[in-house]
């Protein structure tokens, strides 16, 4: 098993010439960003991923967190790592200052992520749901509940969770059925002996939840859920559902934990992967605690709005974990490689005597090609999403604002969907790579295809992403956006052919392979624009249509993945070539590397777009056509 | 008391080290360098004697090229006050930097000088001795631990027998030793405090130094590959390969 090394080279490369780090800051908000400071952050977050949370990764396999009396013990070495990690300031790295955050652009934010990810991706998700019930809270809060929940969240001290799933409500929450109803001012202040009861709107809640990600736990001192609930009287559905902020300890009037709510851990799950992450069943009401019978909850936001709040996180979360896709397929690919120039099987195909290390088997060098092409592509997307969210929020022009919010809501469904749905074949690719070995825990490969597993399903799945990329993203605004989408790939292509054009220090080969990569881009985009078109056109029988459109909507998400792929491959290779001619001193092992990698992704990847363009707009009726009884 | 730290930035200790194929020395162009891990420990403990309130400042120096500055960040990161770069493209040798040294605590006139007993790219282990001997001040080196008090410092040092304490009168010079202290993990507020603090450039010429080189280097060459080894038949034979083929007894 090989410890976590950070891919810094390749992590600043893509900040600086595919997601225009320089431009970034010079947008308001983000003027502490600079290449020097990116490249000082991402060393030392990289040394303590490698030499605190990497060690811990199989360790959490094996032990896996655990339940006993309500209560939930991390495994060994877990809640030291977590209090060096909230030490180093690292969980308040995008918040804003003003609450004791770094401020710090998402563009920074997600390379860091990454790397949690990749070195430990049970313990990164802690921090990960805590961000996101702060970005609830920012959004939403009250001045008071502002000042009493975020500096000791942003700081880590206190962890944050969503509670949404309930058994009978999972992909589909107007399912819904917690019940919260409200307390008078009178009987509040029965609970709140020492208790601050001006933090909102006072609720008792009741009802059990589901899949609660570090729901119970023992890193820190006091645990906020954000609870989805539904309160009397209110209309059937999602839109009679309401946002409700339940601490395991209620605040008191100097933001100190008093007293213990009635919100408990029933137990935990036994699961496939991600063992050191505890994953909840909560109860609320259960009568037991400090504060009476019913779990005291503040409310968040506007009543019967609750689902709208957890919607806008969405898209934050849905990101995080593309990012966990990308983090596995970098792990997993470290993990082979390392591997295959260690083990040494059979004679090369030149016959020369003597066991050669596996790297040199034409057929593995395929499938370490397969990891390194991909995980690039993904790498890039991501950071490029990245970047697109911060200008979203940061620019001063609101039509570039809304430009690129068009195209983070686009990406969205792409980055989650398609980048986990690689790491899921990567990381059994990083198994193969191993060969029998791969199949024995202690080399860790197993690990990473077991924690993989999770990432296609929670936060939506592939199923989720594909039917809102189809539906939500292409046509409910007739295709604007990804046609704008569409229209800088092609300019971004054009850019690649006529820098070819110029091209001098690289070799005839390495000219021709670019030259392809562009051909190959040309074909995709036609096969994309074709599939758009489809997606688009109204036909007489038009619900026939939205189905065969939804019965075709993973093989469209992943055409969109790989296109987005290769158009940021076919942008880095221009960056290659531009660099090589400037400066024959640069990295030139580094640079004339991705020449390689984005030539075998426009072989092997990028030419699975034709194919794919016909399952989506002739593979319908073969998906409705079997009666339900014949399956 | 001002504590002064030197640094220098060295390939890092992760990197397999390739020889140029000219012989003139290992390969540094687009190779990952870090601060040698000997003066991450210096700069450690004087943060730890800051902290203890026995040190009022800290400062880092570096003698070198202008990418020093990113190992003097790191430096300023982990939590000293402010960083001095002697900046020269010509390479330099132990006794350049002792003497640049010398003239920068004749400036600064700190009241201890902690640094790596060696870089672990040359590992030369002499800049800290050549110093204290420049400057006429005590010295201490491999210190395992360090005590200061009443003007003076305790110190333990790693020798080859076990280990010695000795107590030196300040001001001194002190080199580390691995086991001084565990160096800790640069914290994100730290970070951004660092790039607001003060990173002076001077030019050798400014402290009156001459830094040409005085060695020549002939040849940078790969250490010979290891050879499989052989059993020999009994004593008598291990005792004559020993004798006659190693010439080691």
């Amino acid at each position: 098993m090989t410890e976590y090394t950070a891919p810094l080279k390749d992590m600043l490369f893509v900040l600086r010439y595919l997601c225009g780090l320089d431009d970034l800051s010079q947008l308001p908000g983000c003027e502490d960003l600079s290449a020097e400071l990116a490249a000082q952050v991402l060393e030392e977050s990289g040394r303590f991923a490698s030499g605190v949370l990497s060690p811990l990764n199989a360790v959490g396999d094996r032990e896996g967190a655990h339940w006993e009396q309500g209560v939930v013990r991390m495994p060994a070495g877990f809640a030291p790592a977590y209090r060096q990690f909230i030490d180093a300031g690292w969980n308040s790295l995008p918040f804003p200052a003003e609450y004791g955050g770094q401020g710090l652009p998402r563009l920074l934010a997600a390379p860091v992520m990454e790397m949690w990810k990749s070195a430990n991706l049970s313990f990164s998700l802690c921090p990960m749901l805590t961000s996101g019930a702060i970005e609830a809270l920012l959004l939403r809060g009250t001045a008071l509940q502002k000042q009493t929940y975020l500096p000791p969240m942003i700081e880590g001290r206190w962890t944050g969770t969503m509670n949404l799933t309930e058994p009978q409500a999972g992909s589909d929450l107007s399912l819904v059925n917690t019940r919260a109803e409200p307390v008078s001012p009178d009987a509040a202040s029965d609970f709140a002996d020492g208790a601050l009861v001006e933090l909102g709107e006072c609720y008792r809640l009741h009802g059990q939840k589901i899949f609660i990600t570090y729901g119970e736990h023992d890193l820190a001192e006091n645990i906020i859920h954000l609870v989805l609930a539904r309160t009397p009287g209110a209309p059937e559905g999602v839109r009679g559902l309401s946002l409700f902020i339940v601490p395991k300890y209620l605040p008191d009037a100097q933001g100190k934990p008093s007293l213990r709510n009635d919100v408990h851990c029933a137990s935990i799950e036994h699961k496939l992967g991600i063992h050191a992450s505890p994953t909840a069943v909560m109860l609320f009401g259960s009568g037991v605690g400090e504060v009476g019978a019913g779990a005291v909850g503040y409310r968040l936001g506007t009543l019967h709005h609750g689902l709208e709040t957890m919607f806008i996180m969405m898209n934050a979360a849905r990101f995080a974990v593309g990012m966990e896709g990308l983090a596995l397929a970098e792990r997993a690919m470290q993990q082979a490689v390392s591997y295959a120039r260690d083990r040494r099987q059979s004679r090369d195909l030149s016959g020369a005597p003597g066991a050669v290390p596996i790297i040199r088997h034409p057929d593995v060098r395929r499938m370490l090609l397969s990891l390194r092409s991909q995980v690039e592509a993904m790498r890039a997307l991501a950071y490029v999403v990245a970047a697109a969210m911060d200008v979203a929020h940061q620019h001063p022009d609101a039509a570039e604002r809304a430009r690129q919010q068009a195209f983070v809501d686009l990406m969205i469904p792409v980055v989650k969907g398609w980048n986990t749905e690689n790491a899921v074949e990567l990381s059994s690719l990083g198994v193969q790579v191993h060969g029998g070995m791969g199949f024995i825990e202690e080399t860790g490969a197993a690990q990473l295809l077991r924690d993989a597993r999770i990432t296609t399903i929670y936060e939506g799945t592939t199923g989720i992403q594909a039917n809102d990329l189809v539906g939500r993203k292409i046509l409910r605004d007739g295709g604007k956006a990804v046609r704008a989408w569409m229209a800088t790939m092609r300019d971004d292509q054009s850019a690649l052919q006529l820098r070819l054009q110029s091209a001098d220090a690289v070799t005839p080969a390495q000219k021709d392979n670019a030259l392809r990569l562009a051909q190959v881009l040309d074909g995709a985009l036609q096969s994309l624009q074709h599939c758009v078109d489809w997606i688009l056109q109204s036909p007489q029988d038009a619900p026939r249509h939205l189905s065969a459109v939804h019965a075709g909507a993973v093989p469209m998400l992943t055409l969109c993945g790989l296109v987005a792929g290769g158009w940021q491959l076919a942008r880095s290779v221009e960056v290659v070539l531009r660099l090589l001619d400037d400066d024959a001193t640069t990295d030139r092992d580094f640079l004339e590397a991705k020449l390689h990698t984005a030539s075998f992704y426009a072989e092997h990847a990028l030419r699975r777009v034709q194919g794919l363009a016909a399952s989506v707009m002739g593979g319908a009726d073969a998906v409705l056509d079997m009666p339900e009884s014949q399956f | 008391m001002k504590v002064l730290v030197p640094i220098k930035r060295v390939v890092d200790y992760n990197v397999k080290v390739r020889v140029r194929s000219d012989g003139s020395g290992v390969e540094t162009a687009n190779v990952k360098m870090s601060m040698n891990p000997f003066d991450e420990i210096a700069v450690e403990e004087a943060m730890r004697l800051k902290e203890a309130g026995l040190a009022s400042e800290v400062v880092v120096v570096s003698c070198g090229v202008t990418a020093c500055q990113e190992t003097l960040r790191t430096g300023l990161a982990i939590g000293a006050d402010r960083a001095l770069l002697v900046e020269s493209e010509v390479e330099l040798q132990p006794l350049a930097v002792a003497k640049l040294l010398q003239a920068v605590c004749v400036r600064e006139a700190p009241g201890l000088v902690i640094m790596g007993k060696q870089a672990i790219d040359d590992d030369s282990n002499q800049t800290g001795q050549m110093l204290a001997g420049l400057l006429g001040w005590p010295q201490a080196t491999f210190a395992s631990k360090l005590k200061l008090a009443d003007g003076r410092a305790q110190v333990t040092r790693e020798v080859d027998g076990g280990l010695e304490t000795v107590s030196i009168r300040l001001p001194a010079v002190v080199t580390t030793d691995l086991r001084l202290n565990e160096p800790r993990y640069v914290t994100l507020p730290n970070i951004m405090k660092a790039k607001k603090k003060t990173l002076d450039v001077l030019k050798p010429a400014e402290l009156g130094v001459d830094v040409s080189p005085r060695l020549k280097t002939l040849k940078v060459e790969e250490p010979p590959v290891r050879k499989a080894g052989i059993k020999v038949a009994d004593v008598q034979a291990l005792v004559d390969k020993l004798k006659n083929e190693a010439k080691v007894i």
